[in-house]
């Protein structure tokens, strides 16, 4: 009788998760792989082939744009962990108790605030007509107005800017649990500050920095509006052939194709550093 | 000395750094909200003078937000799908907690990494591959019995569908978090004096989730009314805010009512920011 319940109230628990898995997630990454592997032969007649795909490999706008959207979204993860660990080591560890409470809130409210509005104001400082331009021109260190936008160091710092807070936050809740006495007796047997960095805190932080440069690589990758609207129309981001390949063309055999590349891709990248860190998605996002 | 000497300059040059980081991490956001109070048609220097006429003017050529129908329709339709996914994720999101927590089961481990896994999937890859699904289904229904299905075609059901699919894994990891540590002397304690399951649930359990199940609907509300990767490919006549305003962006050029439209969302999402973080930490612990 009682296990009778348990096993009801275990089956009632299961059935919402496994409808949102594999209703939501699982069904329509298997129907978008089976859309990729169809070949338009005629209109509305399709065949079964790997088309799309060759497609990808023999045009070399397509998988160049891939591999551009891949290097520069491992440059921005690694930047935003390069900028945001100081920052997170700060508010977790040297502020005092008030100002940790009050700085950490400040990077929590604007973690929720719309990709377009950052982007938008970024156009508003950096265009040729924008404030970062007139100001220059005001003080007279240049003639004529300067276009930032549209060019790959815009877009990067752009990018750079809409993740990091992800990075900094799943980094002070590691760093937080950190003992200050590992720290001190790194520096007691006579560590040097770079030597403590390297040989206690970094490792002890490892789950945090694995869990932020995921969270991180996996929404630069995914990114649309930033590249779009920083980069201008020639930003080249993969995400952008996506939408071009199902929106304009109407050609979803080749967007699902291109979808299931881009997942595939990163997924990869993911897994490497997984591997080359010795971490688990388990022990690092799970725990955020 | 010489010692404490550069250890204060180097506290003082890493406080300069945090400093500046703040400062970046605030200029885009107040060059977005602050020019939405300058008496200009354009938003750029120079300033004009103060006004509110972007938020509450009535006639062209400054309509303000709140008397832009599209604006308020966009808005409108955005609550509405954030109000019905946070409902939904927080729902599944704290039988998941209850599941993950309490349940024993095969493979568990392995359920839970799935779990996690809508988190990490690019937003645009959930979009197309909902659409695709229901695409398929609806034209399959369409194809055979000669019916149509419309809330699986573009709209806000599949803009739902779509959000709540990796939302949920957002609600479900701050649910469970709160879940681990209860105690369970407290729900053995109700069941000694009586109580039967259903009243424990209610009266202990429930009770002691709240906190985190308003955080994470909050939360869970936000990400659905700034999420644009996703929607894009769900959504059809029906635009949620941010849809609208990128296509006014990319066509019309930018007016300030938009500055007025940022400033609103900052202050609002910065707000209920506010709440979910206070509603949490507030939360008596054990």
């Amino acid at each position: 009788m009682q296990s009778d319940i348990k096993r009801l109230s275990l089956i009632l628990l299961f059935a919402p998760f496994a409808l949102w898995i594999f209703l939501l997630i699982a069904l329509p990454h298997i129907g978008m792989v089976i859309l990729s592997l169809r070949e338009k032969v005629a209109p509305r007649v399709y065949e079964f082939g790997f088309g799309n795909y060759i497609d990808f490999i023999q045009e070399p706008i397509y998988w160049n744009t891939l591999l551009r959207t891949g290097s520069m979204s491992i440059l921005v993860t690694f930047l935003a962990l390069l900028i945001g660990f100081p920052i997170a080591y700060y508010i977790a560890k040297i502020a005092g108790n008030r100002s940790k409470g009050a700085l950490f809130l400040l990077c929590l409210i604007p973690l929720w605030v719309s990709d377009l509005i950052r982007a938008f104001g970024w156009i508003l400082l950096l265009r040729e007509t924008g404030v970062a331009s007139s100001f220059l021109l005001w003080t007279g260190a240049i003639n004529e107005p300067i276009e930032f936008l549209y060019n790959d160091v815009t877009v990067v710092v752009g990018l750079v800017y809409t993740v990091i807070l992800f990075m900094i936050v799943p980094l002070v809740s590691t760093l937080d649990g950190m003992d200050d006495a590992m720290v001190e007796a790194g520096y007691n047997l006579g560590g040097s500050g770079f030597t403590v960095l390297r040989r206690i805190i970094i490792p002890y932080a490892m789950p945090g920095i694995v869990s932020g440069c995921i969270v991180v690589f996996m929404l630069t990758a995914g990114s649309y509006l930033t590249p779009i609207l920083l980069g201008g129309k020639n930003s080249s981001w993969f995400t952008e052939q996506i939408y071009d390949q199902f929106i304009t063309r109407f050609n979803w055999e080749s967007g699902a194709a291109f979808g299931f590349l881009l997942l595939a891709f990163t997924s990869l990248v993911v897994w490497l550093g997984l591997k080359l860190t010795g971490q688990t998605l388990a022990n690092t996002v799970a725990k955020s | 000395m010489a010692q404490s000497r550069s250890n204060k300059a180097f506290l003082l040059g890493y406080r300069l750094y945090i400093l500046a980081f703040f400062v970046f991490l605030a200029a885009p956001l107040v060059a977005a909200g602050s020019f939405a109070f300058n008496d200009s048609l354009f938003p750029s220097l120079p300033w004009q003078g103060f006004t509110l006429d972007w938020f509450f003017n009535d006639t062209e050529p400054k309509l303000g937000m709140f008397h832009d129908r599209r604006l308020l329709r966009g808005l409108y339709y955005s609550a509405i799908i954030g109000v019905m996914v946070s409902a939904l994720s927080v729902f599944v999101g704290t039988t998941n907690a209850f599941l993950f927590v309490r349940g024993n089961f095969p493979a568990k481990n392995f359920f839970y990494i799935i779990m996690i896994l809508p988190l990490v999937i690019p937003g645009v890859i959930l979009g197309i591959s909902i659409l695709v699904m229901a695409s398929n289904i609806a034209n399959g229904i369409e194809d055979r019995f000669n019916y149509e299905i419309d809330f699986l075609r573009p709209g806000i059901v599949l803009v739902v569908l779509g959000q709540f699919s990796f939302v949920t894994t957002i609600t479900s990891l701050v649910i469970t978090a709160r879940l681990k540590k209860f105690d369970y002397t407290m729900e053995e304690a109700a069941l000694n004096l009586g109580a039967s399951r259903i009243q424990v649930l209610r009266t202990v359990t429930l009770p002691f989730l709240r906190p985190a199940m308003i955080a994470a609907g909050i939360v869970a509300f936000l990400v659905s009314f700034e999420n644009f990767n996703t929607t894009l490919f769900l959504v059809g006549s029906e635009s949620p805010l941010t849809i609208t305003m990128f296509d006014r962006m990319a066509k019309v050029g930018s007016t300030p009512v938009l500055n007025a439209v940022s400033f609103f969302l900052i202050v609002g999402s910065g707000l209920l920011a506010l709440i979910s973080v206070v509603v949490q930490r507030n939360a008596p612990s054990d």
